[in-house]
């Protein structure tokens, strides 16, 4: 009996040891990971001068100023690089979209002849790191005079194996049933891919978006190739030159001013939608570019 | 190895959180299972079953009462303490392991002194595997496995530690209807031979009655009737136990006493002496009707079901609680299909009274 | 040509026409780029110039660096994050309170601008004359001395540089490792209690073998993922990574592309072939070790 208890009692022991050392683990990593977010605001909201005075940072200000976000919008071109960016972001998604939708669609109900060999060869695309196609593709979109245009940023982007296989498979799941019912009713091809097709698989359709919309709004390569003019800088590549040759090498606090601008948007979406965003990612597999 | 469980009970936080408060799966649960039986335990899904057998396994701690196997209290014992084997429903094989590997898997957890060498343990899970036939199967996964098969894998499991107890929960209710039958008589073989006390928890009345030397009876997390399934079907303790057991379902009527007589509507069917006049529910087994054109009884037959064995008459009556009452009668009874109302006769073994609002027996 | 037979290629034709232009004929271009000895001279190709391009690389001092920096980076995160990530996602896969909330500010990083987020980590770590900064302070807390981690000795910058590149994989690897704990059956746990298994031995025998898949992807994905780093390194160390010595291959195939040093498309491709090489060899020998390895299990 007293055996009993004193297993018991162990055990119990041992289970309050480890879920305590457990807590202050994800709290530490918690704290890692939520402290740079929160050095960038303390930061942005320091005037100038207190950021500099302070030999030994401090972790609180007392006298918050809005100063370095209105020297972000105005000495440096932070809203052209917000606007081009977000324009960058919903044409490539958006054309993405119909061109991946259409392509998975003929894979996944049309009936063709070397269907089976073409996808085939679409998976094999799937292996090509984008760093080997990116020298030509910069020397085309040279060629073509496209640098400094949205179209140059675009066009490379447009399309995508790995979400073409995506929608496919998912596109596969809805029962070939209702497409011919479709058919018997007399449902055009692409009326049925619109009524039918879209609304059943929007879920992957959503995942697929997400993905691409953090992609795009995290590019830094390609439009760093492909633009020299600030005019058409995106986010990423306008950070870069701000801090280059931006404020002033040491205007600190209005670099993270900056920051904070271009991280908003993206945070805000993901706490709005997190737990959309976080199912599509596990299941959409890999980390964009 | 007998069990005892004392006032044993459990209660869970409401999921509903506005709603606060517990809810109570098992309810001062009272009762002892004899040494080497194999009982059923019976009920509707979410009546507690699941819970106790939790609770008597070592998963769940009970929230106040004593479990004692034998003379032990074992109540906080954790499971592998405790000498109980389990299956489980989705029989729970590691589906990394091959047969062996997972038959071997619980000798392998053994400590200290009681760790075995290997040859033991092999020789054990080789006479284990041999008990339920799967000893050709060795070295294949459980996917490669037939339900039957793995059903089986999972029993060798239970048993490779020799358990003091062996507890199945819905073991048969993944498999098709013609295995069901086949692993039910299979485990009835495999308790006889080992002779290990087995809990054997299901929610199909047939499944318990069929192979149980004993079954409980369980609804809302409180113990109804314990006894021999046929002691329990001809003599249900109240409405839910009679309504339980048995297909078809006993037939449910409104009806009253008076003059020490049972009356369904204005029609006198059975002599009650000595009870006083009220109003009772009148449960009907459907073998329960006799065919007969003196019959006092009369029901507006709507068709007739032909199951070969014997012959089913569904007919609509005004008391009755429900759709149709079904009738079963020997397949040679001449049964005229044009009329519309037939006669009966009730055998009154197979009429039980109930109290309308506790549902308890009122006993003629 | 009935109509039938035209319609599902107009389906397609977007797709083939952006693939064959951005995707498949780069592919072969990269290939022709990387034994060209020049390339505004088009179609001067002979052998024996033609692997002067890799040669150059392979001479490249330059190149050797980033090569030095990819190889340790890779050999430093890789192992960790993926170390931390299941550490982690067991921790949360154990706790009965607060799991969305962090699972919620686990993935925080995602979703930020790489670049952006890049620039507060040199902030950090960053000795100027003005400031040694938060982490020195740290540092100095603990008795330490202040380095400058962004300009100053070189296992400095690699401990930053590996510092980012685990907080900014690890999401993504928690993520996935803790949907894959999520997606092994409870029961099976139940199970192995009921058959005595301790703590240490269900995680080994059960949790470990259950959800080894997914850590084999993280490994593979993971080697792959840290061999093409490059963004990380510019948020943290400036674009001219060459300078701070920290480039990476990618980087040096970008150097080599566009920029003060461009104008190499020959070099940059070749840099491009040997780095898909690399690639292509671990994932192979990563592949076979998995495979064996789950055969074993």
């Amino acid at each position: 009996m007293t055996t009993f208890e004193q297993i018991e009692k162990k055990a119990r022991t041992k289970r309050t040891a480890l879920s305590t050392v457990t807590y202050i683990l994800l709290v530490l990593w918690a704290i890692i990971v939520l402290f740079p977010f929160y050095w960038m605001v303390l930061t942005s909201v320091k005037s100038y001068s207190a950021y500099n005075s302070e030999y030994i940072p401090k972790l609180y200000t007392l006298a918050p100023t809005l100063q370095n976000y209105r020297d972000a919008f105005t000495a440096v071109p932070l809203a052209k690089y917000f606007t081009n960016t977000l324009i960058f972001t919903l044409a490539t998604t958006g054309i993405m979209l119909v061109v991946t939708v259409l392509a998975a669609y003929a894979f996944a109900r049309l009936k063709f002849k070397g269907k089976n060999l073409l996808f085939t060869l679409f998976l094999a695309l799937m292996m090509i790191p984008n760093e080997l196609v990116i020298i030509t593709n910069f020397v085309t979109i040279t060629d073509w005079n496209l640098r400094n245009t949205f179209l140059g940023l675009i066009l490379p982007s447009v399309t995508s194996v790995f979400y073409i296989y995506l929608l496919k498979e998912n596109f596969e799941q809805v029962p070939e049933e209702l497409y011919k019912a479709a058919k018997i009713d007399g449902t055009s091809d692409l009326k049925y891919l619109w009524k039918v097709m879209i609304p059943i698989c929007q879920p992957t359709i959503v995942t697929v978006v997400i993905l691409k919309v953090i992609e795009c709004w995290n590019s830094y390569v390609w439009p760093r190739l492909i633009t020299d003019d600030a005019a058409y800088f995106l986010v990423s590549n306008g950070i870069q030159e701000i801090r280059e040759n931006g404020f002033g090498r040491e205007n600190i606090p209005a670099m993270m001013a900056a920051v904070v601008v271009i991280s908003v948007p993206l945070i805000i979406l993901f706490l709005i939608f997190h737990k959309k965003i976080m199912a599509g990612v596990s299941r959409g597999g890999t980390k964009g570019s | 190895m007998k069990i005892r469980l004392t006032h044993l009970t459990k209660e869970f936080p409401n999921k509903n959180k506005k709603a606060g408060g517990f809810v109570t799966a098992v309810n001062d649960f009272d009762f002892t299972i004899p040494d080497g039986k194999l009982i059923g335990l019976l009920g509707p899904s979410g009546c507690g079953k699941s819970t106790l057998l939790n609770m008597i396994c070592g998963l769940e701690p009970p929230t106040s009462g004593r479990i004692f196997f034998g003379e032990d209290d074992v109540t906080e014992l954790p499971p592998e303490n405790r000498g109980v084997g389990m299956v489980f429903q989705s029989y729970a094989l590691y589906p990394h392991l091959t047969v062996l590997q997972n038959i071997l898997f619980p000798l392998e957890n053994l400590k200290g002194k009681e760790r075995l060498s290997k040859d033991v343990m092999n020789a054990k899970a080789e006479e284990a595997a041999r008990l339920v036939q799967i000893d050709q199967l060795m070295d294949r996964k459980p996917g490669e496995l037939s339900g039957g098969q793995q059903q089986r894998v999972a029993i060798a499991r239970a048993l490779v530690k020799r358990p003091r107890v062996l507890l199945l929960d819905e073991p048969l209710s993944n498999l098709d209807a013609r295995l069901r039958l086949q692993t039910r008589e299979e485990i009835r073989r495999i308790q006889k031979e080992t002779g290990i006390t087995t809990v054997f928890v299901t929610h199909d009345q047939e499944e318990a009655m069929s192979i149980s030397d004993e079954i409980v009876v369980m609804s809302a997390g409180v113990l109804q009737q314990t006894g021999m399934p046929q002691e329990v079907y001809d003599d249900p303790i109240n409405l839910f136990v009679a309504m339980f057991l048995g297909t078809p379902a006993i037939n449910v009527f409104s009806g009253q006493i008076r003059d020490c007589a049972l009356y369904i509507g204005e029609e006198r069917l059975l002599e009650t002496p000595g009870i006083p006049d009220q109003e009772v529910t009148v449960g009907i087994r459907p073998e329960g009707f006799v065919l007969d054109a003196d019959g006092p009884f009369s029901m507006e037959m709507d068709r007739v079901e032909v199951m070969g064995r014997d012959t089913t008459l569904i007919c609509r009556h005004p008391k009755f609680r429900g759709d149709t009452v079904r009738a079963i009668v020997p397949s040679d009874t001449v049964v005229k299909r044009d009329s519309g109302t037939v006669r009966l006769t009730l055998k009154p073994a197979k009429v039980h009274l109930f109290r309308p609002d506790t549902g308890e027996r009122v006993r003629y | 040509m009935g109509k039938a037979s035209v319609k599902p290629w107009l389906y397609l034709l977007p797709a083939l026409v952006f693939l064959s232009i951005f995707m498949v004929y780069p592919l072969f271009d990269v290939l022709v780029y990387s034994v060209e000895e020049g390339y505004n001279s088009a179609s001067q190709t002979f052998f024996g110039v033609g692997l002067y391009n890799y040669a150059y690389v392979l001479r490249d001092p330059y190149f050797l660096q980033a090569l030095k920096n990819t190889f340790i980076l890779v050999i430093i995160t890789v192992p960790l994050s993926t170390g931390i990530a299941l550490l982690i996602s067991l921790g949360l896969h154990s706790i009965p309170k607060f799991k969305e909330l962090f699972q919620t500010i686990f993935f925080l990083p995602y979703v930020t601008n790489t670049l952006a987020v890049g620039l507060v980590f040199m902030i950090l770590f960053k000795k100027t004359p003005y400031s040694d900064g938060f982490i020195n302070l740290l540092i100095n807390f603990f008795g330490g001395q202040s380095v400058d981690f962004i300009e100053g000795p070189y296992w400095a910058k690699i401990f930053v540089m590996s510092f980012y590149t685990v907080w900014v994989v690890l999401p993504f690897k928690i993520l996935i490792l803790t949907s894959a704990l999520a997606s092994v059956d409870p029961v099976l746990y139940k199970a192995a209690k009921v058959d005595g298994a301790s703590r240490g031995r269900i995680f080994r025998r059960i949790t470990l073998p259950m959800i080894s898949p997914m850590i084999f992807y993280l490994v593979i994905t993971g080697f792959i993922g840290a061999f093409k780093a490059y963004a990380d390194e510019v948020a943290i160390f400036g674009t001219n990574l060459n300078a701070a010595g920290m480039n990476t291959i990618v980087g040096f195939v970008y150097d080599m592309l566009y920029g003060d040093s461009g104008g190499y498309p020959s070099y940059a491709s070749a840099a491009a072939l040997i780095l898909f090489m690399i690639v292509l060899t671990i994932t192979v020998i990563n592949l076979l070790v998995s495979r064996r390895t789950s055969v074993n299990v």
